[in-house]
């Protein structure tokens, strides 16, 4: 097995797994229906993208791994997500934050997935791109509506910058297995997105009026290597109780 | 819930459709946004290609109760209908 392509495909599909699962938390809790529509279309569109990612990375490895073998029986230490998508949702202002954030990231890197040599991948982002440039549309709007809405509304988004910003910088550092798959062209050369990203971010900031943080705060980072904030313990606990409790369970 | 936004009609485009048909309604802030909604309401199972919006309060009704005088009278002028014309053999698809 190409084992660097494997940690790849997983660390793609624990992104888009692991944001669509926070995001699916606001399933019947939105702040009005229509809102709680929408952000369940996101993370409905974020699981279905992991699945293709999974169901290649279980080919790869071969059997008795399935997609579901890959989702509910790994631990905490085994995810490769990034840490933004597994930090707690907090209010409306915070998750759209962290939407917009990754989402934009999301959409670069994609953009430039399509040009793999791998062409699993490579087909995956294709197919995915489109709902990715309607997350970006969705939650950049709702970013300058906040930023740029009422005194209460800048507050709270001000509030989940400072949160949410040092959970950037892990975007673009460079895995082990990332280095391994740039050689032969199937990983995506993260910084030349970053740019493009930084762009992106400032503009709708700009329109949002919120001012664009520091270059030199602190980051976090890890979850590419598998070390992870509390937060994705209690996020598996949920996702594989069942599982878990009742192996080879199906409904 | 509580939503002070305002009304809005949403209109949908089938993809064999010709005309927008009234398909409900929703609230957003702003046009764009009540796009999005429609969008993500009213669009999950591929039924439109093409989505209008107007705010409900633009929309003026006609009044139920002169539904009687509205409507009734047209009910014995039968042969405002096109059926009692004699149309040529060469006139095809009416």
């Amino acid at each position: 097995m190409d084992y660097p392509l494997f940690e790849y495909t997983m660390h793609l599909a624990d992104d888009s797994l692991i944001m669509g699962h926070r995001l699916s938390e606001w399933t019947g809790h939105g702040p009005m229906l229509e809102q709680d529509i929408a952000i369940s279309n996101i993370a409905l569109d974020l699981i279905g993208q992991s699945r293709n990612f999974f169901q290649y990375a279980a080919a790869l490895k071969g059997s008795p791994a399935t997609e579901d073998t890959l989702v509910y029986l790994r631990d905490a230490h085994e995810f490769r997500n990034l840490l933004i998508t597994e930090i707690p949702n907090g209010d409306w202002s915070k998750t759209i934050l962290k939407l917009f954030l990754f989402s934009s990231y999301h959409y670069f890197l994609y953009q430039k997935l399509i040009y793999s040599y791998d062409k699993q991948l490579a087909a995956i982002a294709e197919k995915s791109l489109k709902e990715l440039s309607y997350h970006v549309r969705w939650s950049s709007e709702w970013v300058v509506r906040l930023g740029d809405g009422t005194k209460e509304s800048n507050r709270r988004i001000t509030l989940a910058l400072e949160e949410v910003w040092p959970y950037t910088g892990e975007m673009f550092v460079i895995a082990d297995f990332e280095k391994d798959c740039r050689y032969k062209n199937i990983s995506v050369d993260l910084p030349e997105i970053q740019e493009d990203w930084q762009e992106k971010v400032k503009g709708v900031f700009e329109e949002a009026t919120l001012s664009y943080p520091d270059k030199n705060i602190w980051m976090h980072q890890g979850g590419k290597t598998g070390i992870h904030t509390e937060h994705l313990g209690y996020i598996l606990a949920e996702m594989q109780f069942l599982q878990r409790a009742y192996p080879g369970c199906e409904w | 819930m509580i939503n002070n936004e305002p009304l809005w009609e949403v209109f949908i485009r089938s993809k064999q459709g010709l005309d927008h048909k009234h398909v409900g309604s929703l609230h957003a802030a702003d046009a764009q946004m009540a796009i999005e909604n429609a969008r993500d309401v009213y669009t999950r199972r591929m039924e439109g290609v093409s989505i209008w919006v107007v705010e409900s309060k633009y929309i003026h009704a006609s009044n139920p109760d002169e539904a009687a005088s509205l409507y009734d009278p047209a009910n014995d002028k039968i042969y405002r209908h096109p059926t009692f014309y004699n149309l040529p053999d060469e006139l095809k698809y009416m």
